[in-house]
């Protein structure tokens, strides 16, 4: 057959030219190129953020550029109530991750082990607040506190937070205990290691970077929660909140201060854990 | 390595294995003895991995008793069996060097001198230098050695080996296999090894017990077994073999005398496996003899057959001639090419021949097919269980 029919081959062979000039650049850098485009799209505002922290505004509002000033990173506490809003957002986030990372291990380690009544039960539940619209968890979590007579306040607030946090630490962590090859941990039972000593140097170990995962989702999420928070709040002021406030009346650029070290912590958690990972895969 | 410690005897009584409705294990009695590399052959399913992990603690029997040396462990937890397992996929630690791999077993029980043992073992498997690499940056030999090395270095009494080369290239399984067996002659200790494999089982084991549907079907040397098997099944697994339907028409002198379509051949009494008159009568093609029809000389090979060539086929070492018989059966012969004739064309008037003690009658109740294609019709390791 093939050899019948040379003369076409060649001859749709030489219509389909090589493209010339900008076209033949074009093609061969679209993809970093559109990459490219949608990382600017991601950082631009970021961008902003970090900018406008070294404004100096004219009036209440921090919109327009007027000269470059260090002003809000050196008297960064100098707004009133934005440093304790943001102390008391720390201290939420830590002790929320603590506890929604431990009740959530326990949990995935007991729905991706054990088969037991009300398993499947216990998965859907687990999964009910990521799904909920976080306005009508608010809510009803606000109309439960009221109905039990509970003063709002960070007490309310932690019990939120831990709430919400603990499905995505059991997400995060189940996937973490599904990957691993039950072979393992027999090989370390008939490698004379019982069932505490399998868990602590074989099981727990490489559980590890899930939980390590889990809890750095977890303290974001409760750290930049408004919606629930808001709810349950009382008359305490979460950093979000006091955001949301603070834009009514006019962003102290301080405001931006704060977000522009949340992105230098936050990258270099990133660059931190790919440095550990790269020197734990060299020789 | 101590060989003073060396191996036990491990004996399985009755032990027997149920998921379910499906038996994996049926009323198995073996007795392994102390100092022997031993091997379970079988196709996937046949029960050869349950049993080798009930021996390690890692499934527990449905019934039966396992013994190694004088001590019961059929409860035992597998961290208190003195017994170590190579695993299919080696299952290696991941988050542990090659180091801390091998002295994982030493430093659970506490042992001195941990550092001095695991490069003992790291330079007896050859993986000096190493130490310091995490698993998954060695080549699959370098793994296969690795989980080997830190089963060995406890100085188990009994070696468990689950298809342990299974992940290895042909080539590199060779050179492992013939490595495995001068470690097993150096530590004496005994090992069980679990495969599919006919060649690797034959080449390094010396006791096969070959397994079909939870039972040892036959158990003996790698030649005995290839030799003279007693079943249908076993003769498949190990290798080719022609079959010729016959019967039983007297015995005298040590032999059986067997009508073949009209034809008489002698069979060793000993290498008759069956109670019945209606036997298949086996022989390996490699034991057969081609020869021109018009001047063919017996010698030895008291037992003849007529035929013509169908086809032959050059292979190499031998040419494989296969030869159309009278009734219609076609035999496989594999002559060495040491003097071919070339006369043996197809269409060619042939007599093949053999000795009566290079053939084996088994019990014409059985399956000519079963077990056929051993290994290749098995290629993929067996699971823990359904």
């Amino acid at each position: 057959m093939a050899v019948t029919t040379p003369s076409s081959d060649s001859s749709s062979m030489s219509v389909r030219r090589r493209p010339r000039g900008p076209v033949r650049w074009l093609r061969s850098r679209l993809i970093p190129l559109v990459g490219l485009l949608v990382l600017l799209y991601m950082f631009a505002p970021i961008f902003v953020v970090v900018l406008f922290s070294f404004n100096q505004p004219s009036g209440r509002f921090n919109y327009q550029w007027v000269h470059f000033s260090t002003n809000a990173w050196t008297n960064l506490c100098q707004v009133g109530g934005m440093c304790e809003a943001l102390r008391l957002s720390l201290l939420i986030g830590v002790v929320a991750t603590l506890c929604s990372v431990l009740l959530g291990t326990l949990v995935a380690f007991a729905i991706g082990r054990h088969r037991f009544r009300g398993r499947s039960g216990a998965n859907l539940m687990v999964f009910m607040p990521m799904a909920t619209p976080e306005v009508v968890m608010g809510s009803s979590l606000l109309a439960l506190f009221v109905g039990m007579n509970v003063a709002r306040g960070t007490g309310t607030v932690l019990v939120a937070h831990i709430m919400f946090c603990l499905s995505f630490v059991v997400v995060t962590v189940k996937a973490r205990i599904a990957s691993l090859d039950p072979r393992l941990e027999q090989a370390a039972m008939d490698l004379y290691a019982n069932e505490r000593t399998t868990f602590w140097k074989v099981t727990f170990p490489l559980v590890l970077p899930g939980i390590v995962g889990a809890s750095l989702l977890a303290f974001s999420l409760s750290f930049d929660d408004f919606i629930v928070t808001n709810f349950n709040s009382g008359s305490t002021v979460t950093f979000p909140m006091f955001v949301w406030g603070a834009a009514q009346r006019g962003t102290p650029p301080q405001v931006n201060v704060v977000g522009s070290l949340m992105f230098v912590l936050s990258l270099a958690v990133v660059i931190a854990t790919q440095v550990v990972r790269r020197r734990r895969s060299r020789v | 390595m101590d060989s003073t410690t060396g191996g036990a005897d491990l004996r399985l009584l009755a032990l027997t294995k149920r998921f379910g409705d499906f038996v994996a294990v049926d009323d198995l009695t073996l007795t392994i003895p102390s100092g022997s590399f031993f091997a379970l052959l079988g196709p996937s399913g046949c029960g050869k991995t349950t049993t080798l992990r009930m021996v390690a603690g890692l499934e527990e029997p449905t019934a039966g008793t396992i013994v190694i040396g004088d001590q019961d462990v059929t409860w035992t937890k597998p961290y208190k069996r003195p017994v170590n397992t190579v695993f299919q996929s080696y299952a290696l630690f991941p988050h542990l060097d090659v180091f801390e791999n091998v002295a994982f077993g030493l430093r659970r029980r506490g042992t001195k001198g941990v550092d001095a043992s695991v490069e003992a073992m790291l330079e007896l498997t050859e993986l000096g230098g190493l130490g310091r690499r995490k698993p998954a940056q060695l080549s699959g030999g370098q793994q296969q050695r690795v989980a080997l090395a830190r089963a060995l270095i406890n100085e188990p009494k009994v070696l468990l080996l689950d298809e342990p080369l299974g992940a290895l290239d042909l080539k590199l399984r060779r050179q492992m296999q013939l490595e495995l067996k001068r470690i097993q002659t150096e530590v004496g200790l005994t090992f069980v090894h679990v495969t599919h494999d006919q060649e690797e089982a034959m080449t390094m084991a010396d006791t096969i017990a070959v397994m079909n549907a939870g039972r040892v079907e036959q158990l003996g040397s790698p030649a005995d077994l290839y030799e003279n098997p007693s079943t249908t099944f076993v003769a498949n697994f190990l290798g080719q073999s022609n079959f010729f339907d016959g019967s039983i028409t007297e015995r005298s002198g040590g032999n059986a005398i067997v009508s073949i379509e009209g034809n008489r051949v002698g069979v060793l009494d000993s290498r008759v496996h069956s109670s019945g008159s209606r036997v298949h009568v086996g022989v390996r093609p490699e034991k057969l003899r081609i020869q021109f029809a018009a001047d063919a000389v017996m010698g030895e090979d008291t037992n003849r057959l007529e035929g013509t060539v169908v086809s032959s086929s050059f292979i190499g070492v031998s040419t494989e001639y296969r030869v159309g018989m009278p009734w219609g059966q076609q035999v496989s012969v594999f002559a060495q090419n040491t003097r071919r004739d070339e006369r043996l064309v197809r269409g060619a008037e042939v007599v093949i021949s053999w000795a009566p003690d290079h053939a084996f009658a088994l019990d014409a109740a059985q399956d000519v097919g079963a077990g056929v294609g051993g290994a290749h019709a098995a290629e993929r390791p067996e699971s823990a269980g359904p």
